[in-house]
């Protein structure tokens, strides 16, 4: 066992490209982590999703070993935390998990919207903070006034903000330096019966599930029997490691200490994260606060573009669902798309996650349809309805009201741009509930309904912002409103997969919007094409898409004979991909375009 | 080449009973690759070449002549098309030596049509004489624009005054002159492209073709336009409102469109190219040179080696240029038969389509023309005028 003297847990909190990853492959290079031979780039980031969108969704950590100035080694856990707001309670669990934080900073492009995000989570955590300004070997560099900005802009004294260039490792042994120096070293009591919080989890094909743990008070060895405080589950402890970052098995972890246990557990959605491990026998009493269950709040239907391909779809989702307890499915039937899965998700980003290893990971072409929230419908009868999909909304006559979800909104942005959030806010029925300053930077807080927001409100926020907001939700409870279901009809016919719930005031400039954007996504067809958005039976907005009028080949004489017909083909074949409505072809990138709002 | 392999809904194997060559007539194409600078716009087989051996390739012409009229014996000739590349830079006595083994090949019509491809610069037109000599009667000018800088854009190497001044020589050597335009180009405007052609009009040949701009993969054109850096060009509406105007321009000046681009003085259209429209035979000599061939009561599909040097090698060492030669289906020949037939004005004979293919056209035609896109009457289908513009999406409908 190690002593808590000897032991620091960091993570690093950064904006995408600031240089992140590129740090921790320097300091797991620079200690010898791992072998020169077997060092790639991002190291840490596992999923090629991750790679190629540089965000982190999956917690991931390392333990570096480093022998200091003084003469003592130390043990440095780094957890590479997720970075987005749909993750915001991962990201928080695993701020929990280490004591403090390297905050990296682009010593050409200054703090921006993520980290700010992403410290404000540190700060909530209790975390030293020490800032590293990065790339300072490139000449538009500007540590001064980065630094400066950082004391502004965060708060927090950076005027002894280790100067690096991850690139180069100029300076990363002054990073590790700072680490054991100026970060606290965790507290916890070795005797006490065994807390450990589960900072992650995930599905591994030879070992099963395989679960990310801090210890924090007591001591856990293989062979132990453990108990998930939260489900009750027991399990017997088959293997205990470190990762390095390659598993290394380890026969104790006593508190302050990071690894991984494996456990002969089924699914990811047995463990939660934010859930205390304890021992079976003589286990603590109290779990760790701050425990939340995953609730999905978007709900979408995802449907196989080729409706014969609606089994590889379900074992697709059954084999994903089992490295990610987060998201949940059930079968469901479409008029227009035919049979797939309605699914729910932590936010949108998740949504695009969870759709993008489908289509990449299991090669299926997918059609998503508008991302909704669960409404509760109350009958004239007295019971209540969950809604999950506005397809299924019952007629009006049995309807006596409808509730639906609000969320309260933090929204940090500077000054200037204000007046743009508040605007957005205020288009998307938001009430204000606070507004306060610290610094340059207006703190806006927001009631506002979840439905507005969660289809493309993250988007439109950073591009107002310039991408200088952060954001954060928490849910607040249901709240009664005017709410009605407007239809798409496309050639007279009606589309349930477009079908979205507005309030009733909105309806008419969404419906006008809706049919708008779908004049620009439905490619012209051999006639002309009404499109309009309908509550009931009344249309409150008509478009009309006019016949195609020019599609042919100049030129066509002997020798292209063959090409041309292939050609032909070819298209014909990609039409085929298209969702046919009566007569009407629709592309599958319709059903999500078509709800994203330009205001 | 496309599946064609036998569809399991093809028409049983003799297929003799009306469909064979005599539906369309019989033609032969001669390819010749070789310009003087290549075309950004231009996706045909064409190249660049320093030194042509011109007795290598007359043999080579000669040879596959001979391996091809031995397998067509007897058929008469209807037409004759010199294209490229840019086959008015063959040498005279070339086309004079390839046109004396074509009569000593095939019977001939009376009436028989040899078109030659030319470019209308100096050069070219000193040899006019010699290619009429040679039996030439038709030129197809590609004069392209009637505008310097736009000529230039298209990497031209003539300006309008030497276009006009090799046409005149045309006129007074040939009995038929065709020329070809390229409309619809960058930054051109409805008005200005009508005051074009009707400057072309006046030029009083007896044939145009009218091809709109597009932009082939491949191309010099087709990558600047992949990087976003060709702008100015119409989009789908302006460019219909250009092909309705030329349609209007033409039938006015009594030059009325018979096929998609080809305008013609009635009887002057081009009977060689009418042989692919009709779906008819034709042998293709030379690289990258495409034939439709019945023989002994089946169609097949021939394709020649398309790199120059390559194919010269194979005539030369293995007495024939052709890489491909495939078996067409009637599946094959009815769709082929329908999506060239429909370019023409005249339309397509329903009967001939369902003697080759088992495919119902009736519910997708009844479609269409309640559209006003097509017109079906005494067993013709015929696409109208609203249907011309818009004809890849009627045949993408008709397709299975």
């Amino acid at each position: 066992m190690i002593k808590l003297s000897n032991i620091r847990n960091f993570s690093i909190v950064a904006h995408i490209d600031h240089g992140k990853s590129t740090l921790a492959d320097r300091l797991i290079q620079l200690t010898g982590t791992v072998a020169e031979r077997d060092m790639q780039a991002q190291i840490l980031d596992s999923m090629d999703i991750e790679r190629e969108r540089g965000i982190t969704i999956k917690a991931n950590s390392v333990r570096i070993e480093y022998p200091a100035k003084d003469g003592e080694t130390y043990i440095l856990n780094l957890i590479d935390t997720p970075g987005h707001v749909d993750f915001a309670y991962e990201v928080s669990r695993s701020m929990r998990a280490v004591e403090g934080s390297l905050l990296v900073v682009d010593a050409t492009q200054g703090v921006e919207a993520q980290t700010l995000a992403n410290v404000y989570y540190a700060i909530e955590a209790d975390h030293e903070i020490v800032p590293v300004l990065n790339k300072i070997d490139l000449p538009a560099s500007e540590p001064e006034r980065i630094c400066e900005q950082i004391e502004d802009v965060i708060g927090i004294d950076a005027s002894e903000a280790v100067h690096i260039s991850a690139k180069t490792g100029l300076g990363v042994p002054d990073v590790l330096e700072a680490i054991v120096t100026r970060l606290p070293a965790p507290t916890g009591d070795p005797d006490a019966p065994l807390k450990a919080m589960l900072v992650d989890s995930w599905y591994d094909s030879y070992l099963g599930v395989v679960v990310m743990v801090r210890i924090m008070d007591g001591t856990v060895r293989r062979g132990d029997r453990i108990k998930m405080m939260q489900t009750g589950a027991t399990y017997g402890i088959d293997k205990l490691a470190v990762l390095k970052p390659q598993m290394t098995d380890i026969d104790v972890l006593g508190p302050g200490e990071i690894g991984v246990i494996t456990a002969s557990i089924k699914q990811v959605r047995d463990t939660r994260v934010g859930d205390t491990i304890t021992t079976e026998k003589r286990g603590a009493t109290v779990p760790l606060p701050g425990f939340k269950p995953a609730q999905p709040v978007v709900f979408c239907g995802l449907f196989p573009v080729d409706a014969a391909e609606f089994e590889d779809l379900r074992a697709a989702i059954d084999k994903l669902a089992l490295n990610d307890a987060s998201f949940s499915f059930e079968m469901e039937t479409s008029a227009a798309l035919g049979f797939g899965f309605r699914c729910g998700f932590l936010g949108l980003l998740h949504l695009e996650v969870i759709r993008d290893r489908l289509e990449r990971e299991y090669d299926i072409d997918l059609i998503t349809t508008a991302p909704s929230v669960i409404y509760h419908i109350h009958m004239r009868s007295g019971e209540m309805i969950e809604l999950h999909n506005p397809a299924d909304m019952p007629d009006l006559t049995y309807v006596d009201h409808l509730e639906e979800p609000r969320i309260k909104a933090t929204i940090l942005v500077p000054d200037e741009y204000l007046g743009d959030v508040l605007k957005l806010c205020q288009d998307r029925r938001g009430i204000q509930m606070d507004l306060t300053y610290a610094g340059a930077r207006a703190m806006v807080v927001y009631d506002l309904p979840l439905n507005e927001v969660v289809f493309d409100f993250y988007d439109r926020l950073k591009s107002v912002t310039k991408g200088y907001a952060s954001f954060d939700y928490q849910m607040m409870g249901y709240r009664e409103d005017a709410l009605v279901k407007m239809q798409v009809l496309v050639n007279e016919e009606p589309v349930d997969a477009l079908s979205t719930m507005v309030h009733r005031d909105r309806a008419e400039a969404r419906g006008r919007m809706m049919c708008e954007k779908l004049k620009e996504l439905i490619p012209r067809h051999m006639f002309k094409i009404p499109i309009q958005a309908a509550i009931g039976g009344r249309v409150i907005a008509r478009e009309t898409l006019s016949a195609m009028r020019k599609d042919v080949t100049a030129k066509c004489y002997g020798g292209d004979m063959t090409r041309k017909k292939k050609l032909l083909e070819k298209q014909k074949k990609g039409k085929k991909k298209m969702r046919q409505f009566g007569k009407v072809e629709i592309p599958q990138s319709a059903f999500i375009s078509a709800l994203k709002m330009d205001d | 080449m496309s599946a064609l392999v036998q569809s399991p809904q093809a028409a049983p194997a003799p297929l003799t009973r009306a469909e064979d060559w005599r539906n369309g007539g019989f033609g032969l194409y001669i390819h010749w690759p070789f310009c003087a600078s290549k075309c950004p716009y231009c996706d045909f087989n064409s190249h660049v070449s320093a030194e042509i051996e011109t007795d290598a390739w007359r043999n080579a012409y000669i040879s596959e002549l001979r391996r091809v009229a031995a397998l067509t014996p007897g058929r008469v000739l209807n037409s004759v098309f010199f294209g490229g590349g840019t086959p008015s830079l063959m040498d005279p006595e070339l086309v004079a030596a390839i046109l004396e083994e074509v009569r000593a090949c095939w019977p001939q019509g009376n009436d028989i049509e040899i078109t030659l491809e030319a470019n209308p610069t100096s050069v070219e037109a000193g040899r006019f004489r010699g290619f009429r000599d040679a039996g030439v009667n038709r030129v197809s000018m590609g004069i392209q624009a009637l505008n310097d800088s736009d000529l230039r854009a298209l990497g031209r190497l003539h300006s309008v005054e030497e276009a006009r001044h090799a046409f005149d020589i045309a006129r007074n050597t040939f009995e038929r002159i065709s020329f070809d335009l390229i409309y619809a180009r960058q930054d051109q405007t409805l008005a200005a492209w009508q005051a074009e052609l009707r400057e072309a009009i006046s030029m009083a040949a007896d044939h145009l073709s009218l091809y709109q701009l597009t932009i082939e993969q491949g191309t010099a054109f087709g990558d600047r336009y992949a990087r976003g850096r060709l702008k100015g060009l119409p989009d789908d509406d302006r460019a219909a409102d250009m092909y309705f105007a030329t349609q209007e321009l033409t039938d006015a000046a009594g030059l009325p469109g018979y096929e998609t681009s080809n305008h013609a003085a009635p009887g002057e259209e081009s009977r060689h190219n009418m042989i692919y429209w009709s779906y008819g035979d034709y042998a293709g000599i030379g690289p990258g040179a495409h034939g439709r061939l019945t023989l002994d009561g089946q169609r097949y599909g021939t394709e020649a080696i398309r790199a120059p040097a390559a194919w010269l090698n194979a005539v030369t060492e293995k007495d024939s240029g052709d890489v491909v030669k495939t078996t067409l289906s009637g599946e094959d020949q009815a769709w082929e038969y329908l999506m060239m037939g429909l370019r023409v004005t005249r339309g397509i004979d329903l009967t001939r389509f369902s003697t080759l293919s088992n495919h119902d056209l009736t519910p997708k035609i009844n479609e269409l023309t309640s559209y006003g896109l097509v017109e079906k009457q005494s067993g013709i289908l015929r696409v109208t005028k609203a249907g011309q513009p818009v004809l890849n999406g009627i045949l993408r409908e008709l397709l299975p």
